[in-house]
């Protein structure tokens, strides 16, 4: 069995899927998402392992060698986001139906599970795949489950996030599969290892200019980047606390493969760099984003919200390691996904069981809870540490390999806007800190309560991997350096 | 313009038209698709959409000049793209000469279909096919998620004076319907099961059928179609489906191949490709089908439920 380890990883979610229309009974269902989740964790856990021992594993689908069939390709930077996803979703599922339980009507249970269900298959299917149309159709199981989950959020303005957000992912979606049409009539194929090496025989031609820029601005409206980001906000903020706390640390980092992958691997380095004034683009929309998002997260008083903005920011770190276009840089905004999706897993999963809690997350909402909820205020006050990028956390580990990325280059003035942006989320992370800790708390709140074992343990877990991960480096450096690396071609 | 049914018609117009350059274009199993889904059902939605909704637009509340200013530039770079691109139909273009000929010289042996589209669709890039039935799939449960039918209070009495009202009104289209609609479901039965010889298969098969049973249900009520068709079936049909596809693929990983391997279906690689084939077909068709129907019945169930909320506020 251990050879179709890579297909198991997708259709494993894929067919418990339909199962869970079949079993019906809410926490049966929860159950059994979680076991298949955990499953797919120990999946991607036995893929990196092959990977790391043995280089990339190739499985072709339906028996038909590529390019005439579709091939599942997994090399160390697929590896390492396939384990970053099973692993968030098995974490985050842990909470679930205590959360949803106060946010989601009872009959909508079966049919939210079926929906995180598909939406982890199809942001798995995106990463293993080794065939650009395939991530098409995947990237459409992902969006669309996506939509649902969110517009299940509690307030009606979910539905209007949601129909924000699927007006935008649409056209993303449309764009790059325009790209991916283009590709195909330049070269005649599908595969990504075969367009990687056909494409550079026409790279001069205009068609395949064109088809770049769809693929790439497609693959920013998915990522949020700046000023691509205005559906982000509203869909983190009303979506349930779960959905939120499962997408902020996953959903944004399967597009940042997609740019990766697609300007890495098939459209190669060269013309990636110098078709477009990619590295100039990116690192200015990368540093405007830093700042634009941090700024308004200052201003949000509804908490959700203020994180929201804050992935917007923390997109802008990975996009600027991205613009290094080195080994070093590369390895930052990889390491970045990592560790962002620790902090932002158990900052909105935190935030979630304030949700349980109080039944909202204002910001004034907040008083006094860092002595009714301890454990669970403190849980967010070390992942704002880590989002700040204090030492002996997994942030600072991420902002000292991009501060050497940019050192390196000798671009210090980015290096020190990077320095001046963490300042800023000194100043976000402060203000909910002192309302938590240095406000008596409200009048007719005194009986709120410690969030139940269900919210604290996932969230601990999170937090222990900020720190763990902060100090103990080597799993995540290697396997971010060792992708970083053969994107580059370089062998390790 | 504001009028929305005359949009929705355009839009009708706009899938029809698709079709027939399609049809132009030698791609008769995509037109096939687009005219069943994109001239058919998807029309029929939207009027169901509109009539819950309203019939004319809303005034704009912003300035639509950003929006002309993208769209001008995406226009503009889909034509600048277009001038490097090798002519239409030209024998030496990237698209004949690498991977098609493949498809079109060996496909027979190697799959045994005479609809080399069925092939690629079916076996060389049958994940595709998988992956897309799950599209349809999860566009169901969405749509089952967030709208959600009310449970129906009125008894089956007033199912049966709308009936008898209905009855005198549409006579003759209840005949004509009567006759029509096992004939329909025939022909979607052959489409489904000609896949391998002519235009057709799963995705249009299941449109059609379901275009016979919503005819039914616009004919005769949704009450009435709803008995003939219990809504925890059409769920399960839905999972079925995809269950299907997806344990044809299972147990092709069992025998030995490798995941969506006919071949080792059968002791005859051929004879697997068409059990393969067939089944898979039938899952598709089976989720395409009751995917229609549940979004149908949902958008429909709707409309009678804010209907029935009215008479009761009259009332």
């Amino acid at each position: 069995m251990l050879t179709h380890l890579p297909i198991l990883q997708v259709i494993v979610p894929l067919l418990a899927a339909p199962l869970c229309i079949f079993l019906r009974r809410p926490p049966l269902v929860w159950l059994f998402t979680l076991i298949v989740s955990s499953l797919a964790f120990v999946i991607s856990i036995l893929l990196l392992q092959q990977v790391m021992a043995s280089g990339t594993i190739v499985y072709e689908l339906g028996g038909w060698d590529a390019p005439w069939g579709i091939e599942y390709r997994i090399d160390a930077l697929n590896a390492f986001l396939l384990l970053i996803i099973t692993a968030i979703s098995t974490v985050v599922l842990l909470a679930a139906q205590t959360s949803i339980s106060k946010e989601i009507p009872k009959e909508k249970h079966m049919l939210f599970y079926t929906l995180y269900l598909l939406s982890l298959t199809g942001m798995l299917g995106i990463v293993a795949t080794g065939d650009a149309f395939n991530v098409f159709v995947f990237l459409e199981i992902s969006s669309l489950s996506a939509y649902a989950l969110i517009a299940l959020g509690k307030d009606r303005r979910a539905l209007w996030a949601s129909f924000q957000y699927l007006i935008m992912g649409t056209i993303g979606a449309t764009f790059i599969l325009i790209g991916i049409g283009l590709m195909y009539q330049m070269t005649g194929t599908l595969n990504m290892e075969d367009l990687s090496t056909r494409l550079p025989e026409v790279a001069q031609t205009r068609t395949v200019f064109v088809s770049f820029a769809f693929v790439i601005v497609g693959i920013c409206l998915k990522l949020a980047l700046f000023p691509l980001h205005l559906w982000l906000p509203n869909a983190y903020t009303y979506a349930p606390s779960i959905v939120t706390a499962f997408f902020a640390a996953t959903a944004t980092k399967v597009a940042i493969y997609l740019l990766i992958r697609f300007s890495f691997s098939v459209f190669g380095l060269s013309f990636s760099f110098t078709t477009l004034p990619l590295q100039i683009l990116f690192m200015v929309l990368g540093l405007s984003g830093i700042f634009v998002a941090s700024i308004a997260a200052i201003y949000q008083t509804n908490i959700k919200t203020l994180f929201a903005y804050s992935s917007i920011a923390q997109i802008g770190y990975m996009i600027v390691g991205f613009s290094v276009s080195t080994v070093t840089g590369l390895t930052a905004t990889l390491l970045h996904v990592f560790n962002h999706a620790l902090m932002k897993g158990a900052l909105f999963l935190a935030l979630g069981a304030v949700m349980y809690r109080i039944g909202s997350v204002q910001l004034s909402q907040f008083q006094g809870l860092g002595r009714q909820m301890p454990l669970t205020m403190a849980a967010i006050v070390i992942g704002g540490l880590s989002l700040i990028g204090v030492p002996l956390t997994v942030g600072f580990v991420s902002k000292w390999y991009l501060l050497m990325a940019l050192i390196e280059q000798g671009w210090w003035p980015v290096a020190v806007l990077i320095v001046l942006g963490s300042l800023l989320a000194v100043v976000y992370v402060w203000r909910l800190v002192e309302i938590a800790y240095f406000k008596p708390q409200l009048v007719g709140k005194e009986s709120v309560k410690e969030a139940p074992l269900s919210f604290l343990i996932p969230i601990w877990i999170l937090v222990m991997a900020n720190i763990y991960f902060g100090i103990d480096t080597r799993l995540s450096v290697q396997v971010a350096q060792a992708a970083a690396q053969s994107l580059f071609g370089v062998s390790p | 313009m504001k009028d929305l049914v005359a949009v929705v018609m355009l839009a009708g117009i706009y899938g029809l038209l698709s079709a027939c350059f399609f049809v132009a274009m030698d791609a008769v199993d995509v037109a096939f698709t687009e005219a069943s889904v994109g001239a058919g059902i998807s029309t029929l939605l939207m009027l169901v959409a509109i009539t819950m909704t309203g019939r004319s637009e809303q005034a704009a509340r912003h300035k639509p000049a950003l929006a002309f200013v993208v769209v001008v530039i995406t226009g503009g770079l889909l034509i600048y793209g277009t001038l490097d691109m090798p002519y239409f139909g030209a024998v030496d273009a990237p698209i004949q000469v690498h991977v098609a000929p493949r498809y079109i010289n060996d496909s027979m042996q190697e799959v045994g279909v005479p609809n080399i589209v069925t092939s690629v669709l079916a076996s060389y890039r049958g994940f595709d096919t998988f992956g897309e039935a799950v599209v349809i799939f999860t566009a169901g449960i969405g749509v089952l998620t967030l709208l959600p039918v009310l449970r129906s209070r009125k008894g089956d009495d007033a199912v049966e004076s709308l009936n008898d009202s209905m009855h005198e009104q549409h006579l003759i289209v209840r005949i004509v319907t009567k006759i029509l609609i096992p004939l329909i479901l025939l022909f979607a039965l052959y489409v489904q099961f000609h896949g391998d010889f002519g235009p057709g298969g799963g995705f249009q098969a299941g449109v059609i059928f379901a275009a016979a049973i919503i005819l039914y249900a616009m004919l005769f009520g949704l009450e009435v179609a709803r008995r003939v068709i219990n809504q925890t079936f059409i769920q399960f049909a839905a999972a079925f489906g995809v269950l299907l596809y997806g344990s044809v693929g299972l147990v092709s990983l069992l025998n030995g191949g490798n995941f969506l391997d006919y071949s080792v279906l059968s002791a005859d690689p051929i004879a697997g490709q068409h059990l393969g084939i067939l089944l898979i077909e039938l899952g598709v068709g089976c989720t395409v089908t009751s995917v229609m129907v549940i979004i149908f019945f949902h958008f429909a169930g709707r409309k009678e439920d804010k209907q029935r909320m009215k008479e009761e506020e009259v009332g």
